[in-house]
Formats: structure tokens, sequence, C-alpha cells
């Protein structure tokens, strides 16, 4: 055992050359062995948005995670905030990727990322939302991750071998995310008053915008409103632990996969889009 | 909010390896939340298969002071080395 570096005896009888890991080694391609090409019988058209759509939700989502960065209340979460960002960014570059390749018009990732003005984004009105507290930013990642792990389990079967594959590899992240944020929920809504009342308060802040996730997942095998049992079962042990609950409350109208937004969505894009479009064409 | 949050010990075990290795400490509310920052922290490039937490005021150490009573009377006894048989030629792997 070699105690001068404590990371290196971690790979001691590694011989076959994955002990490499701090260059990135060892890891897996989520395409590997996946034809890309569209198959028959899948419309095009459909992929394209379908895909769009759930890459923009992990685009914002990850954006405004992103933001946590110095900022979040401790160390140890603001590494843990950012690698859920990672992950979420991750699987958008997938999807904006085959949201490019079955429009066939040419767009990559990064002109579908970079040079969209905010009309023509297609994510759920809840991602966009300004982080709020942490409490907040909290409870809606526990709302997003179980409907996303929810939807995406459910797409694992999808008829589009790319789509089937991104749902395979996000399943697995997105069980963390929400184990994270429902982790969280419990601490915060059985610790102090003023954590309780914030999450109370977050709660209440959630309610109107969940309606719109249930109408957003139709589509490549799933029915619209398949996940809301998953959420609600997720909800309703946070709420057995903690008593929190989630107030009725009347649905904002319109979805933001009709590209309807909030005003917060295009000051979000503008920083997320503001290099690319300053430097077109830039490399880094 | 950290000086409340008592220290953790975090040990991994590599794909390959067979004990768990100490690899560095940090802060967390609890045991639970300790293993999530520990998987967050320490194992974001593949490095490990299995995580420990230990808290840091569960851990017995011995101290610098005690450092000559422990340590240096073995320093003189080089018996206690197996190194001074004859190895016969034909034995391998010795």
């Amino acid at each position: 055992m070699n105690d001068d570096h404590v990371y290196l005896s971690l790979t001691e009888g590694d011989a076959g050359g994955d002990a490499r890991w701090a260059f990135g080694t060892g890891f897996e391609d989520p395409l590997h062995g996946v034809d890309t090409t569209v198959p028959d019988g899948v419309d095009r058209d459909a992929l394209a948005a379908y895909c769009l759509a759930l890459g923009d939700d992990a685009l914002i989502s990850s954006q405004r995670l992103a933001e946590w960065c110095t900022r979040a209340p401790e160390l140890e979460e603001e590494v843990a905030l950012a690698n859920i960002g990672l992950d979420l960014l991750g699987q958008a570059r997938l999807l904006l990727s085959r949201a490019g390749q079955a429009e066939g018009a040419g767009r990559d990732e990064d002109a579908l990322a970079y040079f969209r003005d905010p009309a023509d984004f297609r994510n759920v009105r809840l991602a966009e939302l300004p982080n709020g507290d942490f409490a907040f930013s909290i409870t809606r990642l526990l709302v997003l991750s179980s409907w996303r792990l929810a939807l995406f389990a459910r797409l694992t079967s999808a008829a589009d071998p790319v789509l089937a594959a991104v749902a395979a590899k996000a399943v697995k992240e997105l069980a963390y995310h929400r184990e994270y944020a429902a982790q969280w929920a419990l601490r915060l809504g059985d610790g102090t008053e003023e954590s309780r009342a914030r999450m109370v308060r977050a709660f209440a802040e959630i309610a109107p915008w969940l309606a719109e996730l249930s109408a957003a997942e139709a589509g490549f095998g799933v029915e619209p409103g398949a996940t809301a049992q998953d959420v609600a079962a997720v909800l309703a042990s946070v709420a057995a632990e903690t008593g929190l609950t989630v107030p009725e409350a009347t649905p904002v109208p319109g979805s933001g996969r009709d590209g309807e937004h909030t005003e917060h969505l295009a000051p979000l894009l503008a920083e997320l889009q503001s290099v690319a479009r300053a430097h077109p064409e830039a490399t880094w | 909010m950290s000086k409340d949050w008592p220290l953790f010990e975090i040990f991994i075990r590599g794909r390959r390896g067979l004990n768990h290795v100490h690899v560095g400490s940090l802060r967390a509310p609890d045991e639970q939340m300790a293993l999530m920052h520990a998987r967050d922290l320490y194992t974001r490039r593949n490095e490990g298969v299995s995580i420990w937490a230990v808290r840091s005021d569960a851990i017995a150490a011995s101290t610098p002071d005690e450092k000559d009573p422990y340590f240096a009377p073995s320093g003189d006894k080089v018996y206690r080395h197996p190194t001074f048989y004859q190895i016969p030629d034909d034995v391998p792997h010795i």
C-alpha cells in the first residue's frame, strides 16, 4: 500500500490502465453501440420536438443549479448542486443533439442551446423560476427530479433507440437527484421553525406549476398524466414524515411547451448565451 | 452553519481495491448526508465503489506528544525484521 498519496492506493492492482482515473478513464459512453439513425416509423418532427423539450428542461434546470455556485449555504452543498446541474447538462447535450439530428436542418447542440430566443424554448416554466431560497430550490428539485425520473423510466422502452439510451443513463442520475432533494426536504421540513416555515412557503409557491408537468410529458409511449401517481407518491412519503403537503392551487394558464414563458427566462438565457453570441464560432 | 456540523472522516474502496482508504474529511449534519456529500466530493471521477463515513470524534488517535514512547522504541530493533534467514536458492517467491 502506498501511503504517500491516498488516491494512488485506490488504484493499486489496477494494471489494466484504468489507474489513470484522474485523467478521466473508465467512463462509459451512454450511446456506445446505439444506432443513431432515426428508425423507420418514427416521426422525425415529433422526435425532434420531444427531445428538444426534454433537453430544454434539463438545460434550464442546469443553469439554475449552476447559479448556486459561490452562493450555497455550505461548500458541500455547492458541490452537490453543481454535480446535479452537470448531470442535467449532460442530458441536455444528448437530447439537444438528438433533436438536431431528427430535425435534419443542420443544427447541433450548441446552435440549439445558444442561438434560440426565449419564445423558441420549450422547457416547463417551473424550471425557469428564480432559485429563491434553499428551501424553494430543494422543493423544485424534488418535484422536477421525481417527475423526470418517472417519465424517463417509461422512456427506456421508447421507439427511438437514442432516446431510450439517454433515458436509461438518466434514470440512475435522477434517482440520486431525487434522493438528495428528498433527504433535504425531510431535514428542512422537520428541522427548525424557520426551516419549516420556508418549506411550507416553498410548497405553496410550487403548487400552481404542477399541472403543467403532467400535461407536458405525452409522447413516445407516455400517456399524459402517466407520471402523476409516481410524483404524488414521492410527495406523500415526504408528507408522511414531515406533514408538508402541496396545497390546492389554481394552475397558471399556458405551458412552456407551447413557448409561453415567465419574465424570468429571458435574463437567464441572456447570461447563458452571451459568450457564445459575442464570439460565434469560437472554440475552447 | 459549518461550525454546527460535525466533522466526518471519509474512506473509499476503489473499484479493484480490497480495503477502504482514508481520502479526506468533510462536514455534514448526520451520517446519511455525510455519505451523500462524500459521494459528491470524493467519487466524482469514478474512484470508488464503496464509502465509509465515520464521525471524526469517534476515532481514537495517538497524539504527536506520544510519538517517542509509541514509535521510537521500535527504531533500533532490527531483529524484528526477518532478514537474517538464509534463503535456499530453489525457494521461489520470497
